[in-house]
Order: C-alpha cells, then sequence, then structure tokens
C-alpha cells in the first residue's frame, strides 16, 4: 500500500547524515592502503562513501517499490496520492502494513548494509597489517 | 515472478561492476545497489505474502505470473533509465564535459 515510505524516510535521513559525515571528513586525510598482489595504492574509504551505499539501496529500492505501487494503482498522481489514505478503514490497515512490512524492509536493508560494512572493515584491516610488513 | 527478475538484475550488475573494477566509470555499483536495494525489499514483501498465502503462494495464477513478469522487466528497464540520467549527471568519465565544450570550442 504505502510499505516503500518507510525507507524513503530512512534514505533521506541517510542522506542528510551523509552531507554531514562528509563535511567533517573533509578535514582530515584519509589513510591509503596498499592492495595486495595488485601494486595499487588505494584510499581508505570513507565513511560517507559507506553511507552512500546505504543511500543509493534505500532510494534505487524505494523508487523501483514506489513505481511496483503506482502500476498496482495504489499511488496515484493527485491528491491524496495514496488511494488507501481517502478511506479511513484503508488508511488504518495501510498504516498497519507501513510498521509491519515497511519497518521490516528498512531494517533488513541496513542490516545487509551493516554486513558490507564489517567486510569492508576487515578488508581494510587486513590490508593495514600487511602494510609495515612490506615496508 | 518480480523479486526474480529484479535479483537477476542484481547479480548480472553485480558481476558486470566486479570485472570492471576497481574502475567506476559507469557508476554500475550505483545501479547494482539500487538493484539489489529493490530486491531486499520485494524479498521481505515475498516473506510476508508467503506467511499469509504458505503454499499458494508458490502456484500463482499465469495471467499473475505473466503481469508479475512484465512488471519487473518495467522496474529493470525503470532502474537502467535511472542509472543513465545519475550517469551523465554526474559525468564520471568526462564524456558529456568533453562534447559539450567542444562544440563551444568550434
Amino acid at each position: 500500500m504505502a510499505c516503500f515510505l518507510v525507507p524513503v524516510v530512512e534514505a533521506a535521513v541517510v542522506a542528510v547524515a551523509s552531507r554531514f559525515v562528509k563535511n567533517k571528513e573533509k578535514a582530515l586525510e584519509s589513510a591509503e592502503i596498499h592492495v595486495e598482489g595488485s601494486g595499487i595504492t588505494e584510499r581508505k574509504p570513507a565513511f560517507s562513501r559507506k553511507l552512500r551505499w546505504l543511500s543509493n539501496m534505500l532510494w534505487g529500492g524505494s523508487a523501483l517499490l514506489a513505481f511496483e505501487h503506482v502500476w498496482h494503482g495504489e499511488v496515484v498522481p493527485w491528491f491524496p496520492f495514496l488511494t488507501a489514505a481517502s478511506d479511513p478503514a484503508e488508511a488504518a490497515e495501510m498504516l498497519h502494513e507501513m510498521a509491519t512490512v515497511g519497518v521490516t524492509m528498512a531494517v533488513v536493508v541496513t542490516v545487509a548494509w551493516l554486513g558490507m560494512v564489517a567486510v569492508s572493515s576487515l578488508i581494510e584491516k587486513r590490508a593495514l597489517k600487511a602494510l609495515p610488513a612490506k615496508e | 515472478m518480480t523479486l526474480l527478475v529484479t535479483v537477476f538484475a542484481a547479480v548480472i550488475c553485480t558481476v558486470l561492476w566486479y570485472k570492471n573494477a576497481p574502475k567506476s566509470e559507469l557508476m554500475l555499483g550505483t545501479l547494482s545497489l539500487m538493484y539489489w536495494g529493490a530486491s531486499l525489499m520485494w524479498l521481505v514483501d515475498a516473506v510476508f505474502e508467503y506467511a499469509e498465502l504458505k503454499a499458494e503462494y508458490f502456484a500463482p495464477a499465469p495471467a499473475d505470473m505473466l503481469n508479475d513478469l512484465f512488471l519487473g522487466l518495467s522496474v529493470v528497464a525503470l532502474g537502467l533509465v535511472i542509472w543513465l540520467v545519475i550517469l551523465l549527471i554526474k559525468d564520471p568519465k568526462g564524456a558529456v564535459k568533453a562534447v559539450v565544450f567542444s562544440r563551444k570550442k568550434q
């Protein structure tokens, strides 16, 4: 009905947080990491960049999901935009769906992103450990 | 079916991104993250639907399946259009800028 609105709200919060973190990071120089075997020196990904991964997943996912809602006639281009919002009984059902399906969607995407961040941090730590041994 | 089509799109984009990494001239990472985000959201939707319908969930009517396939393909096309717009605006290769400036010089 309108479950995609919960990830949209999270995406907006993440976008603002990403901007804020990026501005803070500008002052700091990011560490460089030597990528084993490739002879490449890479920059350690800044946290704002990692936040952008989450932002891309949330914005992209909710945009495509919103299209699905348009497809099924649940979202319309005129006020109140959500067909369920015009009927109180349907509106209650819509809010229930947002609280269950919508929140679960946001949580699952965030957990997947946390997994990505954990793997990325592990790779960074390994690369940093290998750095003094090479020099 | 929509979930399946989106997952396939996400996997193909991730493989293409990996093949071109660490270069990101085509911003395939953004496209694959978009598809993965949508896939995860549809997975949650599918789980909730399965909890409601049980085994019936796996036996959709042919007309519904066709509609879902059509929707899935449309979603993939929309994702590609969004990605293309982002690519042309951000222009990581500088191709759009180069075309604009070379025309101005003439």
